[in-house]
């Protein structure tokens, strides 16, 4: 029998006070946990999908919303731009290299973005099996596209109206799925890429049809402003130089048709909306490992009253003043360092069953199974509020007088 | 074994015991008698160096417990002074034989079940290792004090006012399992009471007044 023994079992003998503190610390702990891995994850991949991109462009609207669609593909885009934009834009002496964008339509949730090679090449993706689309109709698939929808190469899939499930199918004009790319980590995973011309393709088919809400092909009648009448619903441009950051935003927001949006500035923008959120959320998980703290001080504070003739006792046995200390920190560090491993568990438990079971959160099936060096500091922080909660018992039951509590019985 | 001389313990104003001067050799068995408040506790605790006293030298098995390091008293006291106490405290998170493997690990001696075995069959308690304290009579509780006390084999054994609140029968039993352990031990025992039952048990006696100074019969008394 150790004194670290002993200490577990004075825990054991308060089951419900026990559980109570290490339930309310493992519920902050989880929740920080969760939000900490969400908002990396988050963080990192907005990063990483919007890195070599220095700017969108796309119809008069939110920029945020152009980047949310165009970079994230997580929000409907705007509206269209002439295609003929993409070519002025290329002659441009600030752009170093523009890649057309066209959606519109989906494959069980998953978008088909009408575009070049040259997006495969940006995200630095590779093929795992078959080859690039050469011709309209053809397909590349991300990876992730291809594990949940099955579909491999020489599969072929048709397009749904508008860029959720549910949309009714343009079954006339099937796609072949002619490669399928490896995975990056990076949003091309969950997209299905093809020609612009594809995209063109299925809108033609459908002209009058009134099918599209939203998209490339939304407003193809509408706005023939070039010679081709062609629409595209936005653009991707990287800088020749720095320095064009400076200038060529502005140039293009001068246009009366398009809007230049830069995903740098846009992702700060959103994380600060986002970062009050999070902050939110943190302060509730704060105030759940706090109260967990106060409990296990009044707790022990209280088992000090309680024990005061045990630890009495301990002395007259022959422990050192340190002992007392020690039994009493050990019994605070086991129950905050329970809480805590309890509460990583839980957390990442949370990120994978919310990975698993929604499907918009699948990307975050990385975070749950990855461990951050934060959680060591949500480790660390715990364990301090252990010893914290323990510190003044601990000091109270070094500075007892042993021989007066013996004899006052 | 034990030595004391000119000593004092005050608490303020108040001399909470005085003992001018007492010698108790190794093996012997005491009786620290006075009426209650006279100080027995406190010169027990002095003896266990649980507390130090305002004047005066206490000598235990030769060692001056003045000049023992705070740190080493506490070893030194779980290696050899046994202390059964007046509430025969039992820790109660852990079962009887913890108890006692706990007072082997706090003296620094390695653990020995063998010996916890054979001291619990000898104070009849075999059959009480596994339950926790709160499962014990108040006897049982008794014998288990007396076992834990005595499970380091102490130079000394103190015990206080063993057979408070027990019946005759059950007093005599407890002190005869006292001096049978003591003497087992090879310790040296001094009980403190003040039932007059415990006096014609021992051989000797040591007197404390009700007001706290010179012994009236110039220490020991028989």
């Amino acid at each position: 029998m150790t004194l670290t023994g002993l200490a577990f079992a004075y825990a054991r003998r308060r089951p419900l006070a026990t559980a109570l503190v290490v339930a309310l610390a493992a519920l902050g702990i989880a929740i920080a946990t969760a939000t900490l891995l969400v908002s990396r994850e988050l963080g990192e991949r907005l990063h990483r999908d919007a890195r070599g991109i220095d700017l969108v462009v796309g119809a008069k609207g939110s920029p945020l919303q152009l980047v949310l669609s165009g970079v994230w593909h997580v929000d409907v885009p705007p509206g269209n731009i002439p295609h003929a934009a993409l070519a002025e834009l290329r002659a441009h002496p600030m752009v170093a290299g523009a890649i057309p964008l066209a959606l519109g339509d989906s494959v069980r949730g998953f978008r088909i973005v009408g575009t070049e090679p040259a997006l495969v090449e940006h995200y630095g993706a590779t093929l795992a099996s078959g080859a690039i689309y050469s011709r309209p109709m053809e397909a590349v698939i991300g990876s992730e596209v291809a594990r949940r929808t099955g579909l491999g190469v020489g599969g072929r899939f048709a397009g749904s109206h508008g860029l959720a499930e549910g949309g009714g199918e343009h079954g006339d004009l099937p796609y072949t799925v002619t490669g399928v790319l490896a995975p990056t980590g990076a949003v091309v995973d969950r997209l299905v890429l093809t020609p612009v011309e594809s995209v063109w393709a299925v809108h033609d088919s459908h002209h009058g049809a009134g099918a599209h809400d939203t998209g490339a092909a939304r407003s193809a009648d509408e706005a023939r402003t070039d010679d081709d009448g062609r629409e595209i619903t936005m653009l991707l441009l990287r800088y020749r130089s720095p320095l064009a950051a400076a200038s060529l935003p502005r140039e293009i927001n001068k246009s009366s048709a398009l809007v230049a949006a830069s995903p740098a500035y846009e992702t700060a923008r959103l994380f600060t909306v986002f970062g009050v959120g999070l902050d939110l959320v943190n302060a509730f998980a704060a105030i759940l490992v706090g109260a967990s703290g106060l409990l296990l001080f009044v707790a022990l504070a209280q088992a000090l009253d309680e024990r005061r003739y045990d630890l009495a006792i301990l002395r007259t046995l022959g422990a050192r003043r340190s002992d007392l200390v020690w039994v009493l920190l050990a019994e605070s560090l086991a129950l905050a360092s329970a809480g805590a491993f309890a509460g990583l568990a839980l957390g990442h438990l949370a990120v994978a069953a919310l990975a698993t079971w929604l499907p918009a959160a699948a990307p975050l099936a990385n975070a749950a199974t990855g461990f951050v060096p934060e959680e060591a500091w949500l480790l660390a922080l715990a364990l301090a509020g252990g010893i914290l909660a323990a510190a003044w018992p601990a000091w109270r039951a070094a500075r007892m007088d042993v021989a007066a509590t013996l004899a006052d019985g | 074994m034990i030595e004391i001389t000119g000593l004092v313990k005050r608490h303020g104003d108040v001399v909470a015991v005085a003992v001018d001067g007492w010698q108790v050799a190794r093996g012997e068995a005491w009786l620290l008698a006075g009426p209650s408040g006279s100080g027995k506790s406190t010169l027990l605790a002095l003896i266990a160096g649980l507390t130090e006293p305002t004047s005066g030298r206490v000598v235990v098995g030769g060692a001056d417990l003045a000049t023992i390091r705070p740190g080493d008293r506490d070893r030194w006291r779980g290696r050899t002074i046994g202390l059964v106490p007046q509430r025969l405290h039992l820790i109660g998170a852990i079962s009887v034989a913890d108890n006692l493997r706990l007072a082997q690990r706090l003296a620094g001696v390695g653990h020995d079940d063998a010996r916890i075995a054979a001291l619990l069959e000898a104070v009849q308690a075999a059959d009480l290792a596994r339950r926790v304290p709160r499962e014990l009579s108040q006897g049982q509780a008794q014998r288990v004090a007396i076992a834990r006390a005595v499970v380091n084999r102490p130079a000394v054994l103190l015990a206080d006012e063993p057979t408070a609140s027990l019946d005759d029968e059950h007093a005599a039993h407890a002190l005869e399992l006292l001096r049978a352990q003591a003497l087992e031990a090879g310790a040296t025992l001094v009980v403190a009471s003040h039932d007059a039952r415990v006096r014609p048990l021992l051989p000797r006696a040591f007197v404390l007044s009700a007001r706290p100074g010179p012994l009236a019969d110039g220490g020991a008394a028989r």
